[in-house]
């Protein structure tokens, strides 16, 4: 943080006169704040919350990394986009709205995905990194460059109803791999775009992040260090845990192995970036055109719905067998292996996975529909909703 | 009765419930009353060789039980178990 204090024209003791009138903030804080610098790893459902307050509070240069456009289904909870800014990068679209509220602030923009070779120069000028992206690579990234540069990481992170929230600043305290060593195998935990969100959540987890950026960056109150939180919105829940540093952590222990930023994809055995979603590879994807065109030619193929039975509700395919991906191992008896099959889902991501299994259980015949039944909607049958 | 929750991402393995109650007066007794229950759940949370996977974190009260003693860690009726996921949601 920079030694030299910014002053506070009229104005800005004007707009943050809430904050000067507490004593932990004061004119000193707010100018602790202008004289910081934040980056917010993506501008989704918590980078959302997280961008509006930390602008508001007058932090002074705030970057975002995002490689995504706004697209109409995020505005079921990314609130710092809107429908004026469909299809706009989601870091301008971001900045646009963050400017409209203090327009003194300073925010860069880092239109690319954050990897292991950008991720040291985009994070070098910055006091503090949020984490609010959403894939275990690049949180395994996140929290290594924090650890490699000694950065706080202001973690946060949901599912459906449930969101955690910790500071890992291992210099006072555990990192993100003390807790997590490794992350678990791909498809074990569905992303958002499969597993889905209560649209308010990001919204409470991204709020409490910046709650810890903005104590951090004041010196005030006792941040999530060593501590990690768990929220339930439908409990009302509130937990919380202790954290140890993990001796063996292979980063922030004192013999550590990772000494510089690493392969995540690899790591973590799933892409991270720019990957083609929903599909498998080789020969086994099938497009929803073709799929359509041997239907039509009165091929049999037997159609397995991976989704869950409530997804029924939205789209479906006449004549599929639904079984859910988490029930598909305990139910193959039910499948043929001299039978073709289609595996589908919503995009395609599911039926990768369940694909995997079955070859692995010694099925061949069968293919991915590439990108879901969604593909299906776009491709094939437009009466159909996308989702 | 110890308790013994289990996060959103695992109840598909386990009849949808959220917590719990049962028997046991160490983790690994529970433990091994949750995966005869619901034997979908053991290969999610143990590995081959009956050990805790490493991306599972089970918290006895406010402490990690590898802090504690394990498996053989001691349980009062009263006390609670938690798994804690990784879960990667925040950006899409």
């Amino acid at each position: 943080m920079n030694a030299i204090l910014p002053t506070l024209s009229h104005e800005e003791i004007l707009r943050y006169s809430r904050h000067l009138l507490i004593p932990e903030v004061g004119l000193e804080g707010q100018r602790k704040l202008l004289a910081s610098s934040v980056l917010m790893i993506g501008t989704g459902g918590l980078g959302s919350p997280v961008a509006l307050y930390l602008a508001a509070a007058g932090v002074g240069r705030i970057g975002l990394v995002d490689y995504d456009v706004v697209d109409y289904s995020n505005l079921q909870r990314q609130v710092i986009h809107g429908m004026s800014s469909l299809d706009q990068l989601k870091v301008e679209s971001a900045r646009a709205r963050m400017l409209d509220i203090n327009p003194d602030i300073q925010v860069d923009l880092y239109n690319e995905p954050f990897t292991s070779d950008n991720a040291m120069r985009i994070a070098e000028p910055y006091d503090i990194i949020i984490d609010g992206t959403d894939n275990f690579p690049t949180r395994y990234l996140t929290n290594d460059l924090c650890v490699l540069t000694g950065k706080p990481n202001v973690y946060g992170s949901i599912f459906r109803f449930d969101g955690q929230v910790s500071v890992f600043y291992a210099k006072e305290g555990p990192c993100y791999r003390c807790l997590f060593p490794e992350p678990p195998p791909p498809g074990l935990v569905p992303s958002c775009a499969e597993g889905g969100v209560l649209g308010v959540l990001p919204g409470t987890i991204g709020t409490l992040q910046a709650t810890e950026a903005l104590k951090l960056i004041l010196g005030i109150g006792t941040p999530l260090i060593g501590k990690l939180m768990l929220y339930n919105a439908l409990d009302m829940s509130f937990d919380f845990v202790n954290l140890r540093k993990n001796p063996n952590c292979k980063v922030c222990g004192p013999n550590p192995e990772v000494t510089e930023l690493i392969d995540y994809e690899a790591f973590c055995g799933v892409p991270g970036h720019d990957h083609e979603e929903g599909t498998v590879g080789g020969d086994w994807d099938i497009t929803a055109t073709e799929l359509a065109e041997r239907l039509k030619a009165g091929n049999h193929l037997h159609l397995i719905d991976v989704r869950e039975p409530h997804e029924l509700q939205i789209s479906r395919l006449e004549g599929a067998t639904l079984i859910p991906l988490g029930q598909l191992a305990g139910r193959l008896p039910e499948l043929d292996s001299a039978e073709e099959m289609v595996l589908f889902c919503k995009a395609g991501t599911r039926s990768a996975r369940a694909l995997e299994l079955l070859a692995s259980a010694g099925f061949r015949k069968m293919k991915n529909l590439k990108g879901g039944i969604n593909a299906w909607a776009r491709e094939v049958d437009p009466s159909m909703p996308i989702y | 009765m110890p308790t013994l929750r289990i996060p959103t991402p695992l109840r598909t393995y386990a009849d949808g419930q959220t917590e719990v109650s049962l028997g046991g007066s160490t983790v690994g007794e529970v433990m091994d009353g949750l995966v005869t229950l619901y034997p979908t759940l053991r290969p999610h949370l143990f590995n081959g060789d009956g050990q805790l996977r490493p991306f599972v974190n089970l918290f006895l009260n406010d402490s990690n039980i590898r802090d504690l003693q394990g498996m053989d860690t001691p349980l009062k009726e009263s006390d609670r178990l938690m798994l804690i996921p990784s879960i990667a949601g925040g950006r899409e």
